[in-house]
């Protein structure tokens, strides 16, 4: 027999009992509505990471100064002072995979511009941040290495520095006071608004590190050194490498702690990964549920259904159906159901995952593969949970089922 | 010419715990083609499981069941599916159509599951000249509750036909009707029989064997009596006579 009329039987036995159809596709409408939904709105999340932290730039080693204990009162990393603008040179001049290195200061102060004044965070750099940190101008460039050298007073803004003291004004060129130094503007940072901790990224000044560390600060140690690495895999050499020369230019002995703390942005990347891990599982097991709910659902109606068309059964293979014929007749039948069940939940699950974005303004972003498996999956099932029913209605005896009434 | 049924000594045996029950015993007969046979008997006669096992929905236990020249005894499940299929067409006294499928869907119901592979205007095709031989073209998009006992009936006799068997086995086909309708269908069973098809029909109803060629009686699972009937009747002269009884009462 035809599988094409098969299927056209099988809409129309689902056709002619409307309310039941709809009821037994419930449970996996519903199943597969809430994956759905919810991988739309995991992914959102886990996009919103991802993005956060490839702002913080690719295969970032970052070098922290080690903590300071005084009187029993740990000041935590960076406060040791015992990284020193010496140990990024060193780092520049003898790690070749170290590609990009910025040594990094980092304090707040009251800056000021014609009348208006705000409180912000003033960072030293080295000029290749950017780069390391993928962070574009909207106006001006970088300062330079020239300008790290002489400690020149030349800064850069944030986005929000710029909307808070120059409104309509070009800040290029204009004369910004931080703790009343004079500092010229050189560039305009790209706005990268909130961080995922909700802070302002766009709130800041970037000065050469050492005209911070000799203008601003008045100190002679660094918080951090960003280090790019050439690729991926050499982040792990970096970091040993950095390990070794920096024990090595700070003569630690071999029984003593490191007096540094080395992070790479892989870690970061891991803790992101296992939080979508974590909702990856919850969703698959909540979508496990609902579906073998869904399934029952369809299995029990099937067998109803078997037991209710008895005499079509028994009529069908009078005049010349084989078991298989019927068993594909009620196969088709439950996925059909099934599958129908699962299309209708895609399809409610996405308008839902609009809603909630619109609405609740959670970014959410709706998988293909998450539709693609929700329908396997919602086919399968109906297979799988059809497959009873189905071998059943095949067995019957045809002169049996013709007698039934 | 290899007769359309052939039985030698068929037995079928039924058990039910310790007790068994003999619905079948030691039958042999011959049936050629185009022949129109009628068996009787009181229920309990063993008709049923004779229809039943002819119509190859069942296996005889005992004997042998030639069909075609085909021995069916031996087939399997699906092997009599398709037996059933290509050279049996049953006509039921229930008329078991499907409900809720329109008389042309229920015609074209053995082609689906034939290996033949017809396209569906062909099936239509068919299925439509199907339903002219019983006089119900007309009626082809009806649904089973829009027509009457004998028009059901009559697109059953065509569901029957569509895959063109050698055999028509109906069972009671006229229980369910009233007299005027049951010689109607019997007229087109009659018309069919002169075009040559082997028409088997079980019946308890005396009269209505009357139509056939050949009665065979059974009782108790045997075949008692097997005779060719004299003065057979001709639907369309009863349908006549029955038309001017009509009248008489009327002008009475």
């Amino acid at each position: 027999m035809k599988l094409a009329a098969t299927f056209l039987m099988a809409l129309r036995a689902l056709r002619r009992n409307k309310m039941r159809t709809v009821l037994t596709m419930l449970g996996i409408i519903i199943g597969v509505g809430a994956v759905i939904a919810m991988v739309a709105i995991g992914n959102g999340a886990t996009s919103q990471v991802e993005d956060q932290i490839a702002a913080l730039g690719q295969n970032v080693v970052l070098v922290f100064a080690g903590s300071v204990t005084s009187g029993g009162v740990r000041a935590g990393w960076g406060n040791a002072g015992t990284l020193k603008p010496r140990d990024a040179d060193a780092i520049k001049r003898e790690i070749p995979d170290a590609i990009a290195i910025s040594p990094e200061v980092r304090t707040s102060c009251q800056i000021s511009y014609a009348s208006q004044n705000w409180f912000t965070s003033i960072i030293g750099e080295g000029p290749d941040y950017f780069t390391i940190r993928n962070w574009n101008f909207t106006e001006g460039t970088s300062f330079t290495d020239q300008d790290v050298r002489s400690s020149n007073k030349v800064c850069i803004i944030g986005a929000t520095i710029q909307f808070q003291l120059f409104e309509d004004e070009d800040p290029l060129g204009k004369i910004l006071r931080i703790n009343g130094v004079p500092f010229t503007i050189v560039g305009v940072l790209e706005s990268r608004g909130l961080s995922v901790q909700g802070q302002d990224q766009d709130d800041l000044v970037v000065l050469p590190y050492t005209s911070a560390m000799k203008r601003i600060m008045g100190v002679t140690n660094l918080r951090t050194i960003n280090i790019e690495a050439s690729s991926p895999d050499k982040i792990e050499v970096v970091q040993d490498q950095i390990t070794d020369l920096l024990r090595q230019k700070h003569r630690i002995q071999e029984d003593h702690d490191d007096d540094f703390t080395i992070r790479n942005q892989q870690e970061f990347t891991k803790a992101a990964t296992a939080t979508s891990r974590i909702l990856t599982i919850l969703v698959v097991s909540i979508a496990s549920v609902s579906l073998l709910v869904g399934g029952i659902g369809i299995m029990n109606i099937m067998l109803v259904s078997v037991t209710e068309r008895t005499r079509e059964i028994g009529i069908r293979m009078a005049v010349g159906a084989h078991g298989r014929d019927i068993l594909l007749q009620f196969l088709i039948e439950a996925t059909s159901l099934s599958s129908m069940g699962g299309v209708i939940g895609i399809v409610l699950g996405m308008g839902a995952s609009k809603i909630i974005s619109l609405t609740a303004q959670w970014p959410t972003r709706i998988s293909p593969l998450s539709v693609l498996l929700s329908f396997m999956f919602s086919a399968c099932v109906g297979i799988f949970f059809g497959f009873y029913p189905a071998k059943k209605a095949a067995a019957l005896d045809p002169i049996e089922a013709l007698r039934y009434e | 010419m290899t007769p359309v049924i052939e039985l030698r000594n068929l037995e079928r045996t039924y058990s039910s715990g310790e007790v068994q029950v003999r619905a079948v015993r030691d039958v042999s007969l011959t049936i050629g083609q185009g022949e129109f046979v009628a068996i009787m008997g009181a229920s309990g006669s063993g008709k049923s499981t004779m229809m039943n096992t002819l119509g190859c929905l069942d296996r005889p236990t005992g004997g042998t069941y030639l069909l075609d020249g085909i021995d069916v005894s031996k087939l399997n499940r699906d092997e009599l599916a398709d037996i059933r299929n290509r050279k049996i067409g049953f006509v039921f006294q229930g008329f078991n159509l499907l409900s809720r499928t329109s008389a042309i869907e229920n015609v074209e119901l053995p082609m689906l599951y034939s290996g033949k592979r017809l396209s569906a205007r062909q099936m239509r095709e068919k299925a439509l000249a199907a339903l002219e031989i019983v006089g119900l073209a007309k009626r082809s998009g009806h649904h089973p509750n829009q027509l009457s006992g004998g028009q059901q009936q009559r697109v059953a006799i065509a569901r029957a036909l569509s895959n063109e068997p050698s055999l028509l086995l109906a069972d009671e086909p006229t229980g369910n009707l009233d007299t005027q309708t049951s010689i109607e269908i019997m007229g087109v069973f009659q018309k069919l029989n002169e075009q040559g098809i082997t028409i088997i029909m079980v019946t308890h109803e005396l009269d209505i064997a009357h139509y056939t060629k050949r009665n065979i009686i059974m009782r108790d699972g045997e075949a008692i009596s097997d005779t060719l009937v004299e003065n057979r009747l001709v639907a369309a002269e009863q349908l006549r006579l029955l038309e001017e009884a009509h009248q008489a009462v009327h002008l009475a």
